[in-house]
């Protein structure tokens, strides 16, 4: 069974992954052919299914069930969110440089199998490379029969349109995704209706993010059950992982999800720069509450972490070590989640603005013991209860995120957020 | 709903082209803002009433689309964007010390254009790159991996050499470090002007 299955190209042929000759030469498109040949729609979504594979985006959610949800009428739009803007993560910008014709593929696979004559893959705006990228490869599939009128004689038509966002994360939540698409604003929709149901031009739509895409060829071509036997049940397939921050090795890598942070950490990672001691690190992607040291021999798969209340979310994994100022780091997220906010709901818009601004004063050295409370409390109207998974008083998750590096810091580092605020003999008086 | 008459004939006909990538007109108004920066050097309110006219929107309609984003400019942008980011990663890792150097070194502080108009500077929130931090990017292009110094050399080899177009391997070659990954085959595109270098867009050019 290989180890690997979306980067064994780019790691096979380093120069020229990205080629149509290249992708050609190492069996890329048979798999749509077949498809094309032999299988039936319904076919190619029952292979999806059966593989088991989670979103990678970073909700996780069973790629196969959400295709099920997709409503009869027409006509039918897929989506693929290249809008990869979580921070940490990085696996996305690999996948589209170095091998997007695995990604186009995948594209023509999933339309096929959910009826599309007409798909949309929207890039960050910060993405040209990448954007460039995947849209030479589109102009190359097209040319080669692979995508357009007719597909290789078997009937089935695709047109498929790039598109370049400009600087909003939000629109990687596939609503916000939608409305920027149609030339709105991109905030969130109100869910229900899911895309599924109502999505682009008010049409069913599927929203996928690049990685889930980019497994489909594999999955198609090896079948479900194959995929699925990879790694554990409930976390199935290899799957990208992005390691940043204080680690000897940083990088993507595509590892079969199971073993402990531990392994992941100290072996694949390298450890930890200069031989520090590990702080602390984020499991999955700013959103994600953070892990402690006594969680290292937690295993790396989806369900581990949410059960040891966090998320593997977007595969974000961003480590600190024993220099890290962790009221300087939980600011950073906060200031980040308040810049993002896209102002519609009132918790999250003046929410994220007070909790930025609260801790920067802390961080100044004019903070207030009023202001640890404050935090939580703020913090508990964006998200009651301040438990996990997070409830939300807002659309869309964005808020609740910004709360989990606050609770982060307050449930594991009070004592030094406290010892950053001037005691009242101290303070300055007025 | 025709396109201006001052718009360049190339620009003339990828807004064209754009409008009917799309089942729907609206949908063009994201790649035309993007021309239309092109036209304008940033997003005037001309350029938004262009772009109304083309899609069928109002141009309050359009005004709320370019706020929301901030790749698209309201105001006048440098020769040369130097984005530096300062998201978690790349804070950990010394990113506000190369926003300082690139502040210092262009004499421009963060958020602000230079008195020539040879320089914009900004801090960022995260661009992807965070196995390479700290990453900047330059007219949108990547270059990873970089310290205070290197940006400091950076800045000079803009101001020196005028490179046109800007382009991520060579930034990456003389004044980057660690990357995110490896970045494979060289690119030949990169950036003409400080709107991402993107085929249709017109802005991308071939290596010199």
């Amino acid at each position: 069974m290989n180890d690997v299955i979306l980067t064994s190209r780019m790691e096979a042929f380093p120069s020229d992954s990205n080629t149509l000759e290249r992708y050609r030469a190492s069996g890329g498109y048979l798999a749509l052919a077949d498809a094309l040949r032999d299988m039936s729609p319904e076919d190619v979504a029952a292979e999806v299914k059966a593989s088991n594979i989670r979103g990678r985006g970073g909700a996780n959610f069973p790629a196969g069930v959400k295709w099920g949800f997709l409503a009869p009428s027409e006509p039918h739009y897929l989506v693929v969110n290249a809008d990869e803007s979580e921070p940490g993560t990085f696996k996305d910008r690999q996948l589209l440089e170095r091998d997007p014709h695995q990604l186009v593929e995948g594209v023509a696979l999933a339309a096929y199998a959910l009826g599309v004559r007409h798909a949309f893959i929207y890039v960050r705006g910060e993405y040209p490379k990448p954007a460039r990228r995947i849209l030479r490869a589109v102009e190359e599939a097209r040319a080669a029969g692979f995508l357009g009128d007719d597909i290789l004689g078997s009937g089935f038509s695709l047109d498929v349109t790039v598109h370049l966002g400009a600087g909003a994360y939000i629109c990687g939540e596939e609503t916000a995704l939608l409305n920027s698409l149609e030339g709105h604003r991109g905030e969130p929709r109100i869910k229900p209706p899911f895309p599924a149901l109502e999505g682009l031009y008010a049409s069913p739509t599927i929203v996928n993010n690049v990685e889930t895409i980019s497994n489909i060829p594999w999955i198609v071509a090896n079948g479900g059950l194959a995929y699925a036997a990879v790694g554990p049940e409930t976390s199935a397939g290899t799957r990208m992982f992005s390691l940043s921050g204080h680690v000897q090795k940083p990088g993507n890598y595509e590892i079969v999800m199971g073993m402990t942070w531990r392994e992941f950490i100290y072996e694949v990672g390298g450890g930890i720069r200069d031989d520090n001691e590990l702080k602390c690190w984020i499991p999955g992607g700013a959103s994600a509450p953070w892990f402690m040291p006594d969680q290292l021999d937690t295993p790396v798969t989806i369900d581990d972490v949410a059960g040891n209340g966090s998320m593997l979310g977007s595969g974000a994994v961003v480590v600190m070590d024993e220099t890290t100022n962790v009221v300087a780091a939980a600011h950073r997220i906060v200031k980040f989640f308040a810049h993002e906010s896209c102002g519609q709901c009132t918790p999250c818009r003046e929410g994220t603005t007070w909790l930025e601004a609260m801790l920067w004063r802390i961080l100044t050295g004019s903070g207030r013991p009023m202001d640890l409370d404050m935090l939580l409390d703020v913090s508990d109207n964006i998200s009651p209860g301040l438990r996990w998974p997070p409830a939300q008083t807002t659309i869309c998750p964005l808020g609740p995120s910004a709360v989990s590096p606050i609770r982060s810091i307050m449930t594991h580092f009070r004592d030094e957020v406290e010892a950053m605020i001037p005691s009242q003999e101290e303070a300055p008086v007025g | 709903m025709t396109t201006p008459a001052d718009w360049s004939p190339d620009n003339r006909d990828r807004a064209d082209r754009f409008i009917a990538a799309y089942p729907e007109r609206r949908s063009a108004v994201m790649p035309l803002l993007y021309i239309a920066a092109m036209e304008h050097g940033y997003i005037s309110d001309d350029a938004m009433a262009e772009v109304a006219a083309l899609t069928g929107l109002t141009a309050a309609q359009v005004q709320s689309v370019a706020t929301f984003y901030t790749m698209y400019k309201r105001q006048n942008v440098g020769k040369y964007l130097i984005s530096v980011c300062t998201s978690i990663s790349c804070f950990l890792l010394g990113a506000d010390e190369v926003l300082a150097a690139v502040e210092s070194e262009t004499d421009t502080p963060d958020g602000e254009t230079s008195p020539d108009d040879l320089f914009s500077v900004e801090h960022v929130e995260c661009i992807g790159a965070c196995g390479g931090a700290t990453a900047v990017q330059v007219n949108y292009e990547l270059v990873e991996g970089v310290t205070p110094q290197k940006a400091e050399q950076l800045c000079r080899w803009l101001r020196d050499a005028s490179p046109d177009p800007v382009l991520g391997d060579e930034m990456q070659a003389l004044f980057g470090g660690r990357r995110s990954f490896d970045w494979g085959p060289k690119e030949t595109e990169g950036a003409t002007v400080p709107v991402p270098a993107w085929g249709p867009l017109g802005s991308a050019r071939e290596a010199r």
